[in-house]
């Protein structure tokens, strides 16, 4: 129990961090085989998130790209417990969300959520202040420390609160409207933020600055990040490990140097070609993926990527790859070609056993 | 590393740079309006008058006087003539705004509070229940408002209360509607997710979240369906199913003076003419709501 | 199309459903014994064991619901304590005078009515958006049984151009197509207009404002303020709304006459509604508010479908 806290006023005991339950060792974020399916009309479903796992470790900013429709954002609002998972397990810190000792509503403190429609995430009737307190005095702080804690945290994101804090959303820029939305997400002193495509719909320049203010605030609220974005750049910069979905499914996961320079899975190395370069004789020729964009409702059978990957042959019709790491330094790939003894001809050769 | 809940400097309230509010912002446009304001006075002069009858009205509008029948406008003692049993039309007129005012009135608030909650509970939860809800709704709307009123009130039989209580009936389904509605498209909206992300729950956040973007559109709707009422209210006293003689009310008193038609004409259509400036008044009054609500977003 | 079609049926099967439900209630919750609300006072022992038999009202209220609704589905809608006659006969000819005032009406409001909309969408703003605009709201707001006494007055008291009330010469309540008819049914008809008329033309306008606000009409006006391309478009982009707000309009007049036939005296389902209530028949009541309330869902359903036919973005909902 951290000494400081008992010393402190009573708001900054409501809303002390969250003790490190679990240690350097435990992730704080384990997720394992998470499902959603969306029903539309009869019989059939859209398989949006289709049996996911992955880890964010403490400290640590996980990128998450993919195309649209990949799963993304819904692996967000699963995360964040805003839909319920059709299947699958959700442990912060090694215990279970919404479990005998993680209740929801203590959850809800420790991760927190900025969405990417800066306008749409604010109350249009309430000022920005209001919008920003709303979360403390939902755990217990009194009014006036929210509102003080509100206009705190706005000066932290670079809103000066004595011109900002009465404004309402419409009175601000897409900018300022998105370090506002910072801001909230901070007020519950968090440990886990997760930004889905938080600076998607910003200027470049704006962009920039967001992006650096994101960096700042990881530092010295000791917050750990998953950032949601399609833009390859942006997750580049902004992330620890990266981690590729397709078609609900994660394709490949790794470190951002490795898995930016040598990319495992077809689908990742297409994406990565995609990306313009600001290199004149870069040029590409060709379109770097054929085939259709995905449909999420009647997934190609195997792997899923087989019908687009140049590489597929009648074993990535049938069996479907599992997402595992091969050289043993954390960098997974769902691809046969990538795993020794897969069947697949590119495939390395799988090591002799020793006798 | 600093805790993000560490006390700060310059935690004192400064004077913020405050916007008004949102609905000092919506009176200040209507203000400008001045079609809105001039209805507005109007329909404040006529409630004022129903309220101080006593005192504004010449004389009692029960008094009858069988010599003095039918007397034209202008007739002396009878500024506004007299009705078929001699009583004062101006007094009758100005007593009679208490009752066709409450009668138009009281429905449509009732309703907007019933219809409020029924729709925005049912635009909330979603699901089955808003299924349900909806569906008994739309049998109610199935039938246009005139003929529900009335067959309620044909069964229920004549009366002020039954007729209050027909005409509620009546307008909570268009207000449930509208209210589940809006309410539906807030709830989809970001911000109440990220209001549930804070760990509130639904209760909470349709109080500080939902309700302040729905009750706007609502009560505008609502104020919309006030002269509807008022003429739905007289309309059934017109029947005979309403207010019973003799209580001064307006469209009872056109159902008395209709054969009246044929000795004094401008007389028997004065108790008309009532309903007919307080419905313009009240139609202005909301359209002008309306447009000062819509500048906004 | 068909799909939508049915899936419209399909939605409205239980509607209709609640909506005969309530009809059948009627009875039941005016104050007293259902029976004695279906019998005359002077009523002999006999005639009621009758009613009972028929009505089934000793039997649970689900099963009298559907005893009164198999009945109904057969044409018996029974018998009017007034008149003795069959209920399902007097709503039968009501139905006919009513339609025919009805129609005219709605002819009359939602010519009018799209006109004035028309001029005031497309020349928002001016003093003719105004001036159409004004008359719109006159058109909503006025209590339309006093606007008939004030027709009254005017063409038939001082006038004397036009009869005060009634279907005809003869007082029949017999359509005949001639002049002399047709006269009995102008007020009656332009009354029941006034209201539709100001909707359709605040609907419209409102229509009529929105399509002209697109970017690209507005450059298509650069050409000339009449361009008849504009207006096409315009007619074409507003027609489906309009029309199914006319459609609902006339479900209202078909269900709202008895204000004004009670003004006039014309022979339709409102001046036997105004009769039934006044007698307290409520065979009478229940069996004409069936069938109108039952003609308003069904033309809620036309209306759809028709709407449907002509904007296909309606049809994928």
């Amino acid at each position: 129990m951290d000494t400081r806290a008992t010393d402190q006023a009573p708001a900054a005991a409501i809303l002390a961090k969250g003790d490190d339950r679990g240690g350097a060792a435990t992730p704080l974020l384990a997720v394992s085989g998470l499902t959603k399916h969306f029903p539309i009309a009869r019989g059939t479903v859209v398989r949006a998130v289709d049996g996911i796992d992955f880890e964010v470790r403490k400290g640590e900013t996980l990128g998450i790209v993919g195309e649209s429709g990949c799963g993304k954002s819904t692996t967000a609002r699963l995360v964040m417990h805003l839909i319920a998972q059709d299947a699958g397990e959700l442990l912060f810190d090694g215990e279970l969300v919404d479990g005998q000792a993680l209740p929801l509503k203590a959850y809800r403190r420790q991760a927190q959520m900025v969405f990417q429609d800066s306008y749409a995430s604010l109350n249009p009737r309430m000022t920005i202040e209001a919008s920003v307190a709303f979360g403390p005095q939902v755990h217990g702080l009194s009014r006036d420390d929210a509102i003080a804690r509100a206009r705190a945290l706005l000066g932290k994101v670079g809103l000066e609160p004595a011109r900002f804090a009465g404004r309402y959303p419409h009175e601000l820029s897409g900018g300022q409207r998105q370090r506002v939305n910072i801001a909230r997400a901070l007020a519950l002193n968090p440990r886990l933020v997760i930004l889905d495509e938080a600076v998607s719909a910003l200027d470049k320049s704006v962009e920039a600055q967001v992006l650096n203010l994101l960096l700042d605030l990881r530092q010295e609220f000791d917050l750990t990040y998953v950032f949601i974005s399609h833009d390859l750049n942006v997750v580049r910069f902004m992330s620890d490990r990266v981690m590729v979905m397709y078609l609900g499914e994660i394709v490949e996961i790794g470190p951002v140097e490795a898995l930016y320079a040598r990319p495992k899975h077809p689908y990742t190395r297409a994406l990565l070609a995609a990306m313009p370069s600001m290199d004149p004789d870069r040029r590409t020729e060709e379109a770097p993926l054929a085939g259709d964009p995905p449909n999420p409702i009647n997934p190609p059978a195997g792997c899923r990527f087989h019908p687009r990957c140049p590489f597929a042959e009648a074993l990535c019709a049938t069996k479907p790859p599992a997402l595992r790491d091969s050289e043993g330094a954390g960098h997974k790939a769902a691809c046969h070609m990538a795993q020794p003894g897969s069947g697949h001809s590119r495939a390395p050769v799988a090591p002799e056993t020793v006798a | 590393m600093t805790d993000a809940a560490s006390p700060l400097v310059a935690t004192a309230p400064s004077p913020v740079a405050a916007s008004p509010g949102y609905w000092a912002g919506v009176l200040r446009r209507l203000g400008r309006e001045k079609v809105a304001i001039a209805a507005g006075v109007v329909i404040l002069l006529i409630v004022l008058a129903a309220i101080f009858a006593d005192f504004v009205a010449p004389t009692d509008p029960t008094k009858t006087s069988m010599l003095r029948r039918l007397r034209p406008i202008g007739s002396p003692g009878y500024l506004l003539g007299a009705d078929e049993l001699g009583r004062d039309m101006l007094s009758r007129l100005i007593f009679g705004a208490r009752l066709s005012l409450f009668m138009g009135v009281v429905p449509v608030f009732v309703a907007f509070v019933l219809g409020s909650i029924i729709g925005i509970s049912a635009g909330f939860f979603g699901g089955r229940y808003n299924t349900l809800v909806m569906r008994t709704v739309d049998v109610f709307y199935a039938f246009p408002s005139v003929l529900l009123a009335i067959a309620l009130s044909g069964a229920l039989g004549a009366g002020i209360a039954n007729s209050i209580l027909s005409l509620t009936i009546v307008f909570i389904p268009p207000i449930a509607r509208i209210a589940e509605s809006v309410t539906t498209q807030v709830r989809t909206m970001d911000y109440v997710d990220a209001a549930r992300a804070s760990g509130a729950g639904p209760f909470l956040i349709i109080r500080a979240q939902v309700l302040g973007n729905v009750i706007g559109p609502v009560f505008v709707y609502a104020t919309s369906l006030i002269s509807v009422a008022m003429i739905l209210a007289s309309g059934l006293s017109f029947l005979g199913l309403g207010a019973k003689p003799p209580t001064p009310e307006w469209g009872l008193m056109l159902n008395t003076l209709r054969t009246a038609i044929y000795i004094q004409p401008w007389v028997a259509v004065l108790p008309g003419a009532a309903i007919f400036i307080t419905s313009i008044a009240f139609n202005l009054l909301s359209d002008g709501l309306r447009s000062a609500m819509e500048v906004k977003n | 199309m068909l799909r939508y079609f049915l899936r419209r049926l399909a939605y409205v099967a239980p509607v209709a459903l609640g909506v005969s439900f309530f009809c059948f209630l009627l009875v039941h919750i005016a104050p007293g014994d259902p029976l004695t609300s279906v019998l005359p006072p002077d009523a002999s022992a006999a005639q009621q064991e009758e009613m009972r038999r028929i009505y089934g009202f000793d039997k649970p209220l689900p099963v009298q619901f559907v005893l009164w609704l198999w009945q109904a589905l057969q044409g018996d809608l029974g018998v009017s304590i007034a008149t003795g006659r069959p209920v399902a006969a007097e709503v039968g000819k009501a139905v006919g005078n009513t339609l025919v005032v009805a129609l005219l009406a709605m002819v009359i409001g939602f010519a009018l009515g799209s006109l004035f909309g028309f001029v005031a969408g497309y020349f928002k703003g001016s003093w003719l958006d105004r001036g159409a605009s004004l008359i719109a709201m006159l058109g909503v707001s006025v209590p339309h049984y006093w606007l008939g006494m004030v027709l009254v007055i005017l063409f038939s008291v001082q006038l004397g151009w036009l009869p005060a009330g009634g279907a005809g010469p003869d007082g029949s309540g017999a359509w005949k197509w001639n002049w002399e008819h047709i006269r009995y049914m102008l007020l009656p008809a332009i009354t029941m207009s006034v209201v539709p008329m100001g909707i359709i033309a605040r609907t419209v306008r409102a229509l009529v404002a929105d399509i002209m606000a697109q970017d690209f009409v507005t450059a298509l006006r650069a050409k000339g303020m009449l361009d008849p391309g504009v207006l096409r478009h315009v007619i074409k982009n507003a027609a489906p709304t309009s029309l199914a707000v006319m459609g609902l309009q006339l479900g209202y007049l078909l269900g709202g006459s008895i204000l004004i036939e009670t003004v006039f005296s014309w022979p339709g389902t409102g001046f036997l509604l105004g009769n039934a209530i006044f007698q307290r028949d409520l065979p009478l009541l229940q069996g004409t508010i069936l069938v109108l309330s039952m003609f308003f869902v069904g033309l809620n359903v036309l209306v759809d479908i028709v709407q449907g036919l002509l904007d296909p973005r309606v049809r994928r909902q």
